[in-house]
Order: C-alpha cells, then structure tokens, then sequence
C-alpha cells in the first residue's frame, strides 16, 4: 500500500515555493475542501448513534442518550442473528473466492493452448462486469421450477419434486458463496496470473531437469511464487468481510429466507430509512465499521509476525 | 530439450481441459439461457425446456421492452450518469494524482494520508444519507456524480503510474517555462492515456451498474431513476406475480413478466458484453498496477 508518512528530505515552505506551486496548492485545497465535505462530513453524523435523532430537532437539539442505543442493538435478537449472517457469509464467500481464483489462475497457466487460454480468460472476467441485478435475475432462471438445475435434478432421480430454492433457509449462503465465485473468480484470477507470469522461468526449467513433475512443480515454485500476492490480497480482503453482505442478500432475500439472509447492511436500511430510526441504524453501522477496522489491524499484526508483506 | 511426456502428465492435460471446458460452460450457460428466454414466446417458455435456443422464436418482448416508459428514460439516465460520472471522476482523480506525484510538492503526505484514509473509514449509510440530503443532492441527477469522484484506489492506481514518468520530461519543459497546467495537459495526461483507459473503464462500469443510489435517493423522482432500478423493481414484480392489471395487459401481448425481464436483462448487459473484450488489456495493466506494485 501507499507508503505514507515516510519522511523525505525536509520540505522547506519558502514564499518562492508556494508561489510557484500555486496552481497546485489551489487544486489541491478545492479537492480536500471536496472531500471533506463528502467524505469527512458523514462522520460527524456519527453523533446520531449516542442520541434519540429526531430531524426536527437535528442534531445540536435531539436528546443525548449514551450508549443506549448500542445496549439496545446487542439485546435485539433479530440484530444478532444479522450480525452471524453477515460474518457467516463473509467467511464463506472470502474463502470460496480465494480459493477458487488460485486454482483457476493456476490451472489456466497450466493450459499451454494460446488462443484456448485466452479465449477462456476473456469469457471468465464476463460475469465481473455484469451488475448483481442481472446475476441475481439470471440465478432467478437457472435455479427456478423450470430452470436446468432442477431439470438435471428431477431427470437423475436425485428428486421428485422441483426444488424451491429460494424458499429454504439451508441453500440460502450456498447460493450467495456460488453467485460469488461465478461472477468474481476471472477477475480476481488476474492478478495470480500476472504474478505466476513474473515467476522467473529458469526455476521451472531447473525443475524439470530434476524430473519434477508437474503437481511438483506447482507445488514447490508456483504457490511459493504467488505467495506474496495472496498475503496481501488476504489482507486487503479480511478488512471488507462484513462490507461483502448488500446487494445480493437484498436482491434474492424474501421473507422465508430473512432468518439467514439478512445482514448489517440491510438491517441498517430497514431500520434507518423505513422504520426512520436514525440512530439505531448509524449505531450498527458505526458497529460495522469498528469491526473492519479492528479486523484490519489485527490483520496487519498477524502478516508483520509472519514477516509477511503489510498494508501499512 | 526432448519433450517427455509422462502417463500422470497426459491425464494431468485430460483433466484440466475438462475443467476449462465445464468452466467455460458454467460461465457463459446462465448468459445464453437467458438469450433463449429473452427470444422465446412467453407462454411457451412456461412449460421449460428452454436451453440455447428459442423453441418458439418472437421478438415481442423486445417489442414490450421498447415501449416501457420507465425503461427507456432509465436507460437515458443511466447513458448519462455513465458519460458525465465518468468523465468528473477521472478528471479529478488525475488531477489529484498529479499533484501528489510531483516529488516537490509541499504537503504531498499530508494530501496522501487526507484521502488514503477515506479507504478506510466512512461515515456509513445513515450520515452519508443525511448529508447528502443537507445539500440537496436527493432528488436529483447530481447525486450520481458529484458524490464518490475521487475513488482513494483509482487515485493510487494512477499515482503509482505517473511516478514511472521520468522526471527530466517535467523539468525540461519548466526550462522552456511551461507551468504546472501545461506539464499536466500536454505531458503526463499523453502519457497517462493507458491508464486513464483502465480508470475509465472501472469509473464506468461502476456508473453504468449502480442501482442502489438510485433507489436510495431518487426513487420519488421517476424520470430519474437508472436502468439497473428499473430492471430490478421488474424482477421483484415477477418474483411477486405482479399485479392484475399489468398481468392483464402482458396476457393480451402473448409476453410473460418472466420473459420480460429476459428481454430487459440482455438490453441491459449487451453495452458491457459488446465494449469488454477490446477493453481487457486496459484493465488487466490497471489491476497489476494497483495490486502487486503498491
């Protein structure tokens, strides 16, 4: 990541300097003033969490209440369940994608075809590009009463019955982890696949000398390769476990399967804007971003105590 | 070198072609399903079996697609929160990435660290929600674009390219006289072009995707509602049977909610499934950059 806060050689602020940077210190004063108010403002509403908001109040005259709202989020029950699905799902869905992008990436290299290899790296990266809408649509096709899964189930015998899949709470998170390594494993692949690319050759030639095999091969020097690649990208990701839980659970979500689809995202929604409970819905967000920082760090310590590459 | 190929080696090419094959038709199955349906006569996809191809070809919920008021003014919008999101969001980020690149730069860490952070912390839905309503961006096209320009990661992206740019380009062109602006405009943008494309095409992907801003902040506002939104209140009426009326009105046009939404579905992705595959090798510099040099 950026390497931030690295001193350089001192930076005298002399007349001289200011004025021939002036055109940039003008952009850049109208970009922080930009994104302090998008950016930086939204935090002060973080105030919201430790009182009753009312908007007619705002919030310099709504009534402070401390902690109240957060005692009230850990003794509701519906906001716990929340939380295990978004954490569950988080899990889930970062392993099967890490996975399954390493595999991918590392057979696709394997593939010594050319034209097949890149016809197959194109047709991978389609789904990544196409919004949770049409994926949550398509899905809607693939997995309903006439659609091929339950075709190919009821043709093997495996059923009798077409399967209701969005009616059951059980294929729920499956459903979620699959949608998510159909659309994302090309596009993550990528860059494993730039880094197998940088893997220096003359190692696999030494291999092969030796008689290595190919398991072999990747074994000992493709995954010790990439390694670097996969620690950092695991950490980029561990912070982003619990913002991995909207647009799909809100998009195939109804309310036979609310028990395990819901997450912090939509609870934050539901009570926020429809239910207008400012307050409660900004304290399980300022929750949520708590926990991702805390990850984040934690994160970080454990890559620096395995003398691993860190984000800062 | 003697190419020799071992049993375990051939069954290792066997298998992996297999994987690539199941692969590509997992990928691209739902895709084309979704064709067929969009093709097939509605009453007739209902009784299933439609795969790869339309049983019983019409074009009639194209037809119905065409004639949807909210669609086509979806799609307008969405056209322009796409060209003009675009367009402010790389102009910004470059700039700010230019300004932080310039090794003399005075508050170059500062400046850094200012937007490194917003990767990391963000006031969440609710605040956000109340700002943006404070300024009156709700209600309003300017809440697709004006909010969110400045992406830290693009920003970084781009930095890390501009660094790569000699420094004797820049201070050849300060012996001439030229000032930040021109070095800017007619030095490292040139320069900057393949990269710019990678920005732009994530920028616009994002734009051209979004649905849920649309819903959040201008679903009062129907001329103003994105394409995706659109799509999506289509695919909640189908999951709920809709309602009579509507259903009425499909019965007498011969087209299903179902097929309908197929329709919709593959207006709505042909842009990205036409642009995508000239645009790859923009993308895949893009990501390296941003991923493994940082």
């Amino acid at each position: 990541m950026a390497r931030i806060g690295v001193k350089e050689k001192e930076k005298k602020i002399t007349w001289k300097e200011v004025k021939r940077q002036k055109v940039l210190l003008i952009w850049s004063a109208a970009i922080v003033v930009y994104g302090f108010i998008f950016y930086y403002l939204p935090l002060g509403g973080w105030i919201t969490a430790f009182q009753n908001y009312k908007p007619k109040d705002g919030l310099l005259h709504s009534k402070f209440v401390g902690l109240d709202k957060f005692k009230f989020l850990f003794s509701d029950s519906t906001f716990l369940k929340v939380v295990r699905n978004t954490v569950a799902m988080g899990v889930i869905n970062l392993v099967v994608t890490f996975v399954m992008a390493i595999v991918f990436a590392i057979l696709l290299n394997e593939v010594k075809n050319t034209f097949g290899k890149k016809t197959v790296q194109t047709i991978s990266y389609l789904p990544h590009f196409l919004s949770w809408i049409i994926v949550t649509g398509i899905l809607h096709d693939v997995l309903s009463g006439t659609g091929i899964i339950n075709e190919m189930l009821v043709k093997l015998s495996i059923v009798d019955q077409p399967i209701n899949f969005f009616a059951h709470t059980t294929y729920f998170w499956p459903i979620v982890a699959f949608a998510n390594v159909w659309k994302e494993t090309g596009w993550n692949a990528i860059i494993y696949l730039s880094a197998i690319t940088a893997i220096d050759p003359s190692l696999y030639e030494a291999a092969s000398m030796d008689g290595a095999g190919r398991w072999a091969k990747i074994k000992h020097i493709t995954l010790p390769g990439i390694r670097p690649t996969i620690m950092i990208l695991l950490l980029m990701n561990v912070g982003n476990v619990l913002n991995a839980g909207f647009e799909i659970q809100y998009l195939l979500g109804n309310g036979l399967v609310k028990s395990v689809s819901e997450t912090i995202d939509i609870y934050v929604l539901k009570w926020g804007i429809s239910q207008n409970d400012f307050s409660l819905g900004t304290a399980a967000g300022i929750f949520k971003s708590l926990v991702s920082i805390i990850l984040i760090v934690i994160a970080n310590q454990l890559a620096k105590r395995a003398g691993e590459e860190r984000l800062f | 070198m003697k190419k020799k190929k071992s049993a375990a080696d051939k069954i290792f090419v066997v298998c992996n072609t297999i994987f690539m094959v199941f692969f590509v038709v997992i990928t691209l199955y739902p895709v084309l399903n979704t064709l067929a349906i969009s093709l097939n006569d509605g009453i007739d996809t209902i009784r299933g079996g439609v795969h790869l191809w339309p049983r019983k070809f019409t074009l009639k919920n194209y037809h119905t697609v065409f004639q949807k008021q909210n669609l086509l003014t979806g799609a307008y919008i969405s056209v322009l929160r796409t060209i003009v999101g675009t367009f402010l969001s790389l102009a910004l980020n470059a700039i700010l990435a230019f300004i932080i690149s310039r090794k003399k730069f005075l508050f170059k860490s500062q400046l850094s660290l200012f937007w490194v952070i917003t990767m990391y912390v963000n006031g969440g839905l609710i605040p956000t929600f109340m700002v943006y309503n404070g300024l009156g961006l709700t209600n309003s096209f300017w809440v697709y674009v004006i909010p969110g320009m400045i992406s830290a990661f693009n920003m970084l992206v781009l930095r890390t390219y501009m660094q790569g740019i000699p420094d004797s380009l820049e201070e050849s062109a300060q012996l001439d006289g030229a000032g930040y602006t021109v070095i800017f405009l007619k030095i490292i943008s040139p320069l900057c072009k393949p990269v710019y494309a990678t920005i732009a095409l994530f920028v616009a992907v994002y734009q051209w995707n979004s649905w849920f801003d649309s819903m959040l902040y201008n679903r009062m506002s129907t001329k103003l509602t994105t394409l995706q939104y659109e799509l999506m209140k289509l695919l909640s009426s189908v999951m709920q049977q809709s309602g009579s009326a509507e259903a009425a009105k499909n019965a007498a046009a011969a087209v299903t909610p179902a097929s309908v939404r197929a329709a919709a579905t593959i207006v709505t992705m042909l842009p990205i499934i036409c642009l995508y595959p000239f645009l790859q090798r923009y993308f895949v510099t893009g990501l390296t950059i941003g991923g493994v040099k940082e």
